[in-house]
């Protein structure tokens, strides 16, 4: 089977509020483009085009059929979409190369969580019979587990606000980041509780944004790229929606995602952690060591466009390695309530 | 060109939808007994009881059967506190999301705790259900939790046929924007013009305008001002009456062409009898008053015959 590489990557700016449509038009086009000149590619070089996106989050039906207007989709192309984030897209392009259905494919996710009053539009995520009709939002549910963990002895709020300084100090080095700056888990802390126990640094930013990653398949990516970040593991698993009937101070599913992809020796991971504590909880579950360098990009805590978030955990691991400060990295990317489905993706360079 | 402000337009947008849904024979146990003020759980691979009852093991996937009914009282496994309740949550004023683990099971149940304030909440602490005032077989007749030294509110328990269905109102609100190539064309609609957009790759004119051209991807950009008449490239005659309708039917939904545009838009043909309508007819707007013009199509109150010898085919077939 083919092997298959990252050989290109961009991303809209993380920002608070875009004017533009839920349909993500209007930060795909220049997303796109910058990706065609970094590559040199076009678009009729594109096997089979793969995004992620979710009509929840747009208010609209088929918001994902309104953004292929950005691709300019004539003459005709293969193309496909998944109702998750786009790093379950790069999952179904990276299967379609490796099964030599296509030789490069180029995968975009994009969110405009400011539309809408998103910690209440993810109730619509959980089980829709027991748990959506009392309209849990995202951030109260988080609480739930912050708390576990810090009653368990897991972790403290005072780690957990080093992670948010960790990952605005990481982000001043990221031109796209939303939240950036020299703090300290001290400051932080002073702030009032957004839900006991969290406070507003323990919880992403809302935001919008969009990204794309280009893949290719063996010759082709050594002739597009210098280094090319080469796909050697790629898995995802999940655990039961019951929130109530998994421990929820671990994560199976990462565990398992993980142990199956093969990540020993990673020097640097991408972590999708939208809460402080779940960047600690994934660390647990990965066994990630002092000597592995986490979220150089700072993470989702710097900026977290829904259903492109896990895509640019893989395209910023793939910088890495690209770039040669690594040459062996793992991403991965959340899907669901509380960590319920994790994906994790080795990459390495040569 | 004309001179029209670049702001994109928004707009509130609120969405909703009845989810109706079977319950099957887990569920809908679990949601009758609600309704008479038992809560059921059920026997899992590992012999643990699970509540709410689960149609199939988290763990071994293995078909569930083994009811055993749990008490109304329990546990406080964690906590959060909400201190601003969003629409639809069980309390309007702050409470605690919490999971319960209810005496005689072993997993536990989300719901909200009326604690009154954090200071009142402990992992570790007692509470009880209090029921709602009408149950209807949901997981709503769970009002919410209480501790037990709040003062019990008594509510009767609902006797009946088994709960087989459940409804569950969503109600979702947004900020919809238009796009800046939509804005345009929607104030020039205001002024009582129609303006499209070319493409600068392919020469095509797009009324309304487009993002990107969806031919070759890139931003529509020279502003074309079409007039406000046309050909029906194709059309259905509308017979059935059906929820919400303005016009007593019969009567014409058609494809409008505008004269040097290059996509037609869907709009009414009227002022003729329903079967006197074909493709290729030339057809002329009917502007409403210009009192009552806004950002929107629905100035054109619809289209009529202009009389003109009808367009040939060819003129118009690569548009259809």
């Amino acid at each position: 089977m083919s092997e298959v590489a990252v050989v290109g990557f961009a991303q809209a700016p993380n920002v608070r509020r875009t004017p533009g449509t839920t349909n993500g038009v209007e930060m795909l086009v220049p997303v796109f483009h910058r990706l065609f000149a970094e590559t040199g590619l076009s678009k009729q070089d594109i096997g089979f085009w793969c995004s992620g996106s979710s009509d929840y989050l747009a208010g609209r039906a088929f918001s994902f059929i309104a953004a292929v207007d950005a691709i300019g989709a004539f003459p005709p192309i293969m193309e496909s979409h998944v109702e998750m984030d786009a790093a379950w897209a790069l999952y179904e392009a990276w299967v379609k190369i490796r099964t030599g259905e296509a030789e490069t494919a180029l995968v975009y996710g994009f969110g405009k969580s400011s539309a809408g009053e998103l910690r209440r539009i993810m109730a619509m995520q959980m089980d829709p019979y027991l748990v959506t009709p009392l309209w849990p939002d995202s951030v109260g549910v988080a609480g739930l587990q912050a708390r576990l963990g810090i009653e368990q002895g897991l972790w403290t709020e005072a780690d957990m606000a080093e992670v948010a300084a960790a990952s605005r100090r990481a982000a001043l080095s990221n031109p796209d980041a939303q939240l950036s700056g020299e703090t300290t888990a001290e400051e932080l802390l002073k702030q009032p509780y957004l839900a006991d126990p969290l406070r507003a640094h323990d919880c992403a930013p809302i935001t919008d944004g969009a990204a794309a990653i280009i893949l290719a398949s063996g010759d082709k990516a050594r002739e597009l790229s210098e280094r090319p970040a080469w796909i050697t593991g790629f898995e995802h698993r999940v655990d039961t929606p019951m929130l109530g009937a998994r421990d929820l101070t671990t994560s199976p599913s990462t565990i398992a995602a993980a142990k199956a992809a093969g990540v020993d020796g990673v020097q640097v991971a991408e972590l999708h952690a939208p809460f402080t504590h779940q960047d600690i909880l994934l660390r647990q579950a990965l066994g990630l060591g002092e000597e592995v360098r986490v979220n150089p990009s700072g993470g989702v805590l710097a900026g977290h466009p829904m259903f492109a978030a896990g895509l640019i955990r893989i395209g910023a691991a793939a910088a890495e390695i690209r770039a040669g400060r690594a040459d062996k990295a793992l991403a991965h990317a959340t899907s669901g309530p509380l960590l319920q489905q994790n994906l994790v993706c080795v990459l390495e360079g040569r | 060109m004309v001179t029209i402000s670049s702001e994109p337009l928004s707009a509130p947008l609120n969405v909703g939808f009845d989810y109706t849904r079977s319950l099957g024979p887990v569920l809908g146990r679990f949601a009758t007994g609600l309704r008479g003020h038992t809560i059921a759980g059920v026997r899992g691979s590992d012999g643990r009881v699970l509540v709410p009852p689960a149609e199939y093991d988290p763990v071994t996937a293995e078909k569930l059967t083994e009811f055993v009914d749990v008490g109304t009282e329990g546990v406080v496994q964690t906590w959060s506190w909400n201190a601003q309740p969003l629409d639809g949550q069980p309390l309007s004023h702050a409470f605690a999301w919490a999971l319960v683990k209810l005496d005689g099971a072993d997993t536990g149940l989300l719901h909200a705790v009326d604690a009154g304030s954090p200071d009142k909440m402990s992992t570790g602490m007692r509470v009880r259900v209090r029921w709602a005032a009408e149950p209807v077989g949901s997981i709503r007749d769970i009002e919410c939790f209480e501790p037990l030294d709040a003062e019990p509110v008594e509510r009767q328990p609902v006797v009946g046929d088994d709960v087989t269905m459940l409804t569950t109102p969503i109600h979702l609100r947004y900020d919809h924007t238009a796009s800046p190539e939509e804005s345009r064309y929607l104030r020039g609609l205001a002024e009582g013009k129609l303006l499209g957009q070319r493409c600068p790759a392919c020469d095509k004119v797009y009324i309304p305008p487009r993002g990107s051209c969806p031919t070759d991807g890139v931003p529509t950009e020279d502003e074309v001002e079409l007039p406000d008449h046309g050909v029906v490239t194709t059309f259905c005659v509308v017979n059935v009456p059906f929820l919400g309708q303005r016009i007593k039917p019969p009567y014409v939904a058609a494809y409008i062409l505008l004269d040097g545009a290059d996509i037609p838009f869907l709009h009414l043909v009227l002022g003729c009898d329903a079967a006197e309508v074909r493709m290729g007819m030339r057809v002329r707007a009917q502007w409403r008053p210009r009192d009552q013009w806004g950002t929107t199509l629905e100035n054109i109150d619809h289209f009529e015959p202009s009389g003109e010898p009808d367009a040939p085919y060819e003129s118009y077939a690569q548009h259809l």
